[in-house]
């Protein structure tokens, strides 16, 4: 059966407008943290998918993938541990209060 | 040159005013005083070596052909502007500068030795000090000053120290008051002068007293005829450099500053305002006088303002019941006796005779008015006021005092043989030569001197004797006495100096011969007046108080200055400052600056506006960079189909 790329990219092109939309409605920071994993992983899925369409005998797009992963782990770790420090800071993680270092 | 060394008595109290101005927080209050005397006393000794040296000395040539020569005996060139336009500094000798050297270097001593003891204890002692020797430096470079504006750099300076002196306590919102009204009516008066000696300078090419004044019939032809409303212009820039000899001299309508001028410590009232710098105004015509001799009508000019001054002063020195007041109008009635004199004089006249008059009195003057200023300083230190009321009966206690007192009163009165009645003589003489009215006007001023100055006598040291309680007067202490005792005696005898033998107005030698018409009736109006005060105030009655609420009216007005400063009160406030200032500033408040306000009020209100879009919010960033990113996209889709 022949499976066609658009099996992949529609699934990778709705979770990252899903993550488009929530980065830029949700208020809550791990919300958001969320919908940026979320982006990140639909890039991964497209790293896969056109590796393994376009060129089938090489891994580099597959490598990508498993970087971007480790990558993403290290970021969130970060994330969290800076979202933990403000919510420590001024009992709160909505965005729009952390206004403290505005202009 | 042999008389070079005069530079010194400049170059001494200038350095004092600066080691005294710099140094004086490190030096102790009397080691500055004495210090500051000391150099004035060294100052004083070189004075009088130029002085006698120029009217005795006879090697180099001081008199030829019977006339004592100007010797210019130091000029560099300071400024060059132009080949004509240049502006020197220099030392210029001739009678008038040599008196003055002994009038200034004399006061001033004194006044230094007498603040030792006056000052004593006050705060910014060393202040005052070094600012006795500016005046002294500048008063002394006003003197020597080879061209007209050297003088007039000179003149700023006296104008200057005089405004420091008067502001000396500072804390005393009447002093600072006071010290600012005489800087701005002299500077006012100074504009005049200012404009004058460029009118000068402009149609004559020069500035140097020496040109100006060896032939003055070509300076003032050099107008060549020009006229400005009426008056050629060399009248009129006579007339304006008249204008700030005026100020300077506090001539009638210009003399308000000096009656507030008294805040100032009493020496300093001695020594600036009524010795030296007062006189500068007369010192300037005299300097001039030969430029002013071409122009008859500025010379009447001169006597007028001169002869209303004079009495308008007497009368308001009549009923003033603070001492340095009445002294002060004193001096001021004085010194336009000096003007009056100039005004009347004329070449022809009895061999200028008033010029003499003018700068003899000026030399006498400067003696017993120092001395009277003085002694009122002893007065004041004793009984801690400056009114009348409080003295009275003074003289068991300060017997040196009323005795010098007394002396310079029957100085100024004219009584002879002290040194009032020769020099008064003289300007009634001139007076009478030029013309019977303004001879018997100053000799009713001179019969009102006699009687305001025993008024004040009378009331000082006799009249009632008040209780003193526990703070009884006492004598001054010896640093005070010496001056006083001092000047008492230079009064006695000063007027037995031949002074026409020293200076005239051309610089030949004038006998003096009493005239015994004028003397004789001068010296009965005098006693006239002595006799008025002696029965109204030696001792305490009521009679000079229904004397004053029989004549109220005249009696309030002249206490009251004949309303002089509310008159200018009502000109500079009502007419000027809120006729033309209040719209001038309104137009630099609104328009010139209103353009200015705008354009920052506008850059305001953009930014303002704008500054919403650097919200800070990553979220809504990211918005902008997805629409900007999809409307590229579909940009370029709809090129590429």
């Amino acid at each position: 059966m022949e499976q066609s790329v658009y099996f992949y990219i529609i699934p990778s092109i709705v979770m990252f407008c899903c993550g488009v939309y929530g980065f830029i409605t949700r208020k809550n920071m791990i919300a958001i943290l969320i919908s940026l994993e979320l982006m990140l992983n639909a890039v991964n899925i497209n790293f896969s998918v056109f590796n393994r369409f376009l060129f089938p005998d090489q891994m580099e797009g597959m490598f990508f993938a498993l970087f971007s992963i480790g990558i993403a782990a290290a970021e969130t770790a970060l994330a969290i541990a800076i979202i933990i420090n403000i919510y420590r800071e001024v009992k709160d993680i909505d965005i729009n209060e952390l206004t403290k270092m505005k202009f | 040159m042999e008389f070079s060394y005069t530079i010194l008595v400049l170059i001494i109290p200038v350095v004092m005013f600066l080691l005294l101005g710099i140094g004086g927080k490190w030096m102790s209050k009397q080691f500055a005083g004495v210090l500051g005397t000391l150099a004035m006393g060294v100052t004083t000794i070189i004075a009088y070596s130029i002085a006698l040296t120029y009217f005795f000395g006879t090697t180099q040539g001081q008199i030829v052909d019977g006339v004592r020569q100007q010797l210019q005996v130091l000029d560099f060139t300071w400024l060059q502007f132009t080949d004509n336009l240049v502006i020197k500094l220099g030392v210029l000798l001739d009678p008038i500068t040599a008196m003055m050297l002994i009038v200034i270097s004399t006061v001033s001593f004194m006044v230094h030795l007498y603040s030792l003891g006056y000052m004593h204890g006050e705060k910014g002692f060393q202040r005052y000090y070094a600012f006795l020797s500016l005046f002294t430096f500048s008063m002394l470079g006003l003197v020597v000053a080879t061209n007209i504006f050297q003088m007039y750099i000179f003149w700023e300076l006296v104008g200057v120290s005089s405004y420091l002196l008067i502001g000396f306590y500072y804390t005393k919102p009447a002093a600072v008051a006071a010290s600012k009204k005489a800087f701005i009516v002299t500077r006012f008066a100074d504009l005049g002068f200012l404009i004058g000696i460029l009118i000068l300078s402009f149609y004559s090419n020069t500035f140097n007293f020496l040109d100006l004044t060896t032939n003055p019939g070509a300076v003032v032809a050099t107008a060549g005829g020009a006229t400005f409303m009426g008056c050629s212009v060399m009248a009129w820039a006579l007339i304006l450099i008249f204008m700030g000899g005026a100020g300077k001299s506090a001539m009638f309508p210009l003399h308000i500053w000096l009656p507030d001028a008294m805040e100032g410590p009493t020496p300093v009232s001695a020594l600036i305002h009524a010795a030296t710098m007062v006189v500068a105004g007369v010192y300037l015509v005299a300097r001039l006088f030969p430029l002013y001799a071409q122009e008859p009508g500025v010379l009447e000019i001169i006597t007028v303002v001169g002869a209303i001054t004079a009495l308008y002063a007497a009368i308001v020195a009549c009923v003033q019941s603070d001492i340095k007041r009445v002294l002060a109008f004193s001096t001021i009635s004085q010194i336009a006796f000096m003007i009056t004199a100039l005004g009347v004089a004329r070449p022809e006249l009895h061999e200028g005779v008033g010029y003499m008059a003018s700068m003899f009195h000026l030399f006498t003057h400067a003696m017993f008015k120092a001395l009277l200023f003085l002694g009122a300083g002893a007065i004041i230190h004793a009984v801690h006021s400056n009114e009348v009321d409080a003295m009275g009966g003074l003289r068991k206690y300060m017997p040196i005092c009323h005795i010098t007192f007394l002396i310079g009163c029957l100085a100024i009165a004219g009584i002879p043989p002290f040194a009032g009645f020769f020099s008064k003589d003289e300007i009634l003489v001139a007076a009478f030569e030029n013309s019977p009215l303004w001879g018997t006007w100053l000799t009713v001023v001179a019969g009102m001197t006699a009687f305001y100055m025993f008024r004040v006598y009378y009331l000082i040291f006799w009249w009632n004797n008040p209780d003193f309680g526990e703070h009884k007067p006492h004598e001054a202490p010896a640093v005070m006495t010496i001056p006083l005792i001092f000047l008492a005696a230079v009064s006695c005898v000063a007027g037995l100096i031949p002074f026409g033998e020293f200076v005239t107005w051309n610089r030949e030698v004038y006998h003096i011969h009493l005239n015994y018409t004028v003397a004789g009736t001068s010296v009965v109006v005098a006693l006239i007046g002595i006799a008025l005060a002696t029965v109204l105030y030696r001792k305490e009655n009521s009679i000079p108080e229904k004397m004053q609420n029989a004549v109220r009216g005249l009696w309030t007005a002249a206490y009251h200055r004949f309303y002089m400063d509310e008159l200018y009160q009502f000109i500079t406030h009502k007419i000027i400052f809120a006729r033309i200032c209040k719209p001038i500033a309104w137009f630099d408040r609104h328009i010139i600056d209103g353009t200015m306000d705008m354009f920052a009020n506008v850059t305001n209100k953009v930014s303002v506006a704008i500054r919403g879009l650097q919200s800070g919010s990553i979220q809504a960033y990211i918005l902008v960079y997805f629409v900007g990113v999809l409307l590229i996209a579909l940009i370029t889709w709809l090129c590429l189909i």
